[in-house]
């Protein structure tokens, strides 16, 4: 132990199965539940839409709230649960020293001009002075305010205050990993002593699935957990919108301000690995430097359900006969927020002291008490990275 | 004997190799060379028509053979030129072996390939036709639309370590990146880092987005006298890519294999605005805090700053906010301090601007010569500084302070220094 130990002290946690990491302790540790899914609105694309949520309770303001779209609203406001449950809402000092990484993606585009200039671009041979015509005079000004990547790590400071630094990571999965990877790097080292990381996806916009269905990734047709999709129409991606936030502090830093953390952050291995024939291996030695000599461990598993990815990774965790769980049966895909979810159940598990039940019939019962999980989150096209998480003692 | 380490007891930031690309040219040598003449990038906008927009003017970037191709292979393109010319420089030969930080503007889906896709069928409308068509799109659609993918390209490449960082904070990025690249070094994660900003995303949607939020200058009538910062009749920053690169490298790994030091990396520091979403807190207090971060991180004290490189973006709110932030921080010196801003000649670079306006006060330390404010006729008079105007200046600078303030608050400053401090 030191006291530059990394410990997680509050989690931030919006999925289709609730809001707070107690209500998803609750439905995820009672047998498995139904996942919520909504198979008609993106037909033939299935996706795990968000709950209700009372933006108020988080984003006081309504000018604030109107200045977002659901995206930048939704991690705002995960952020908020996250910094309640550390006990740093509303402390000045302590969230005007904080630092914050964010994973982003981009923010939602305006769906109706975006059709009304492709319907418009049918009969118009001049498509790029359609465009300036279009987008000068029907594109709300601040929208592009709610469609900058930065702009939720923007947001962040201005509802929360968090004030210490603000950067933002992109790159799909791969920009969560590196934000934990950062945190933790800049505690452990001393260059900082308590930071946001998190990140929020709303797959609730036809711009979103269109990001995956480029390459093809997306599942069609029924729903089905995310280890039985392989040879099933699609690529295999159902997407979910939700949100992870993590407050990351060190040791001696939570315990001077007498905060009891979740779990200790023991691990974290990014990597870029190639996706050829020696990709199962790969991950094999990432998983064996992320969960070094750790035993009876619970994978807490962001696998994506795209088809070679997510076969490398159950390639993997068979060979180490691991006891696995993995969330996107149950919430989908929520790309730049996928690997703050693993990291997150992780930690509530451990700190629980109880694994999760079985999230679909392929996966094993966990017996006896748990002390360690390992996080997991392959991209679904590139990079890849596992998180250790322990009891904080 | 040399000492490796800084006043905290960290490695030394050495930068080893720079590169740069802007509507200059390409290469330090072309940019510095019309910079310290004073010579203006920014021109009419002829990569799409400017029907109907109230700004037809734009640094861009239109000589490279991506220049027409879209933001994201533009953007490979200038980060990826700047790249390979800063390795050129530093001497590293094969695989670069050590991280890469990527600051980027954010990716979307393009005009171009909208509407090709869109022609594709014929069967329901907006955006439910496009999925049906989108599986069928080629693999350089999917990747134009992928956060991660021009510094995964960029990273085999140059042979990087690891998973490479795509980062935005904004106008900040830059500097950012080149930030990422130093916290790594000090942490002893590896010896060296490549840091590039690179923007090629000046597009129609781009530039209207800008202009619907009052950003952008429309004096288009004389395109190289349209940024004018600190001047009085400013009335915006003119949009602008471009891109630079830093080879970081740790003070000891540089000498033990005999490359030549071109400055060092003293100090990074940061802070957030929590007060509105484009414009600042009117106290001025998260600029002068990033300032005062910087410098104390650098161990220098403000009276060893030689030469200020201004954010200095020509709207009327940053260059009023910055005179007034800097102000406090150096006091009755800041009306003597000779401060610049590169975005007179070359336009606001967005995410490349704090690599760019790095690597420029890096060369203004090496060479001896500041670069001026160009177009400064018309002073503000709310603003009392040494801005050089219109002509370069010989001095003997030994470090500069780089201010980057970005669009959502994220606030980065840079000191950099000729010698090991």
């Amino acid at each position: 132990m030191s006291a530059h130990d990394v410990v997680i002290t509050g989690i931030g946690l919006v999925s289709s199965l609730g809001e707070g990491a107690e209500a998803h302790w609750t439905a995820l540790s009672a047998g498995p539940p139904a996942p919520v899914v909504d198979s008609e609105r993106f037909a033939p694309f299935s996706f795990h839409p968000l709950p209700e949520i009372d933006w108020s309770r988080q984003i006081a303001k309504r000018g604030d709230q109107r200045q977002m779209e659901t995206w930048q609203r939704l991690g705002t406001y995960t952020a908020g649960l996250a910094l309640d449950e550390a006990g740093m809402k509303g402390d000045e000092a302590l969230v005007g020293s904080m630092d914050m990484v964010i994973a982003a993606g981009g923010g939602e585009r305006d769906a109706a001009v975006d059709a009304a200039i492709l319907a418009a671009s049918q009969t118009r041979a001049d498509r790029e002075v359609l465009l300036n015509e279009k987008l000068t005079t029907e594109l709300r000004p601040t929208l592009f305010l709610a469609q900058l990547s930065n702009l939720l790590a923007g947001n962040i400071s201005i509802v929360h205050k968090v004030t210490g630094s603000s950067r933002t990571f992109m790159g799909e999965e791969g920009a969560a990993v590196s934000a934990v990877d950062t945190a933790f790097a800049r505690i452990r080292s001393g260059q900082a002593t308590h930071v946001l990381v998190g990140g929020a996806f709303q797959s609730e916009h036809p711009d979103m699935l269109l990001g995956y269905e480029l390459g093809g990734y997306l599942h069609r047709g029924p729903h089905a957990p995310v280890w039985q999709r392989q040879g099933m129409p699609g690529g295999g991606i159902v997407s979910g919108s939700g949100s992870a936030f993590l407050v990351l502090e060190q040791r001696e830093h939570a315990e001077k301000r007498g905060r009891k953390a979740y779990a200790e952050l023991l691990a974290v291995t990014p990597g870029r690995s190639k996706r050829d024939a020696g990709y199962e291996d790969a991950l094999a030695s990432i998983y064996a430097r992320t969960a070094k000599d750790a035993e009876n461990l619970l994978v807490v598993s962001g696998a994506s359900g795209a088809h070679a990815a997510t076969a490398a990774e159950q390639a993997v965790l068979a060979r180490r006969g691991a006891v696995v769980r993995g969330y996107s049966s149950l919430i989908g895909h929520v790309k730049e927020a996928q690997f703050f979810v693993a990291v997150a159940l992780a930690a509530l598990a451990v700190g629980k002291g109880k694994a999760f039940s079985p999230f679909d019939g392929s996966e094993k019962p966990f017996s006896g008490p748990l002390t360690g999980a390992l996080a997991t989150t392959v991209g679904y096209h590139y990079f890849e990275g596992m998180a250790l998480v322990a009891a904080a003692e | 004997m040399t000492k490796y380490t800084d006043h905290l007891g960290r490695p030394v930031v050495a930068v080893t190799g720079i590169g740069v690309v802007t509507s200059l040219g390409v290469g330090k040598q072309e940019n510095w060379a019309a910079l310290t003449s004073g010579r203006s990038g920014i021109h009419p906008i002829t990569r799409f028509p400017v029907d109907l927009l109230n700004t037809r003017i734009a640094g861009t970037v239109d000589f490279l053979g991506s220049s027409n191709q879209g933001a994201t292979a533009l953007t490979y393109e200038l980060a990826e030129t700047a790249a390979a010319e800063a390795i050129g420089q530093s001497g590293l030969a094969g695989a670069f072996d050590g991280p890469l930080f990527l600051a980027s503007p954010p990716v979307e889906l393009s005009w171009h390939s909208r509407f090709a896709m869109y022609g594709q069928s014929d069967e329901q409308e907006g955006y439910a036709r496009l999925l049906a068509t989108a599986s069928k799109q080629n693999g350089d659609v999917f990747d134009s639309v992928m956060f991660g993918a021009v510094a995964d390209r960029l990273a085999d490449r140059f042979g990087a370590t690891g998973l490479p960082i795509t980062l935005s904070t904004a106008c900040a990025s830059g500097a950012t990146a080149i930030q990422l690249g130093v916290e790594a070094i000090r942490r002893g994660e590896s010896d060296r880092a490549l840091s590039i900003g690179a923007d090629g995303s000046a597009t129609a949607e781009a530039l209207i987005r800008f202009s619907l939020l009052s950003a952008l200058s429309t004096q288009n009538d004389v395109p190289e006298k349209a940024s004018k910062p600190f001047s009085k009749d400013r009335d915006g920053f003119v949009l602008a890519e471009g891109s630079a690169a830093l080879v970081l490298e740790s003070l000891e790994s540089a000498l033990a294999r005999g490359a030549k030091v071109l400055g060092v990396l003293a100090g990074c520091g940061e802070r957030a605005d929590d007060f509105h979403r484009t414009r600042s807190k009117p106290d001025g207090s998260p600029a002068i805090a990033a300032v005062r971060a910087a410098l104390a991180d650098s161990g220098l004290g403000e009276d060893r700053i030689d030469y200020i490189n201004a954010h200095g973006t020509s709207t009327p709110e940053n260059d009023k906010m910055e005179h007034m932030s800097l102000s406090t921080v150096f006091g009755e010196r800041m009306r003597r301090l000779p401060i610049s801003s590169n975005k007179s000649m070359i336009g606001h670079t967005l995410s490349a601007a704090g690599a760019i306006e790095a690597a420029f006060s890096l060369m203004t330390m090496l060479e001896g010569v500041i670069p001026p404010t160009i177009n400064y006729d018309n002073p503000d008079p709310a603003i009392e500084l040494d801005v050089v105007p219109n002509a370069k200046r010989q001095a003997d600078v030994s470090a500069v302070l780089s201010n980057s303030f970005g669009f959502g608050g994220q606030n980065t400053c840079l000191v950099m220094a000729r010698e090991p401090v």
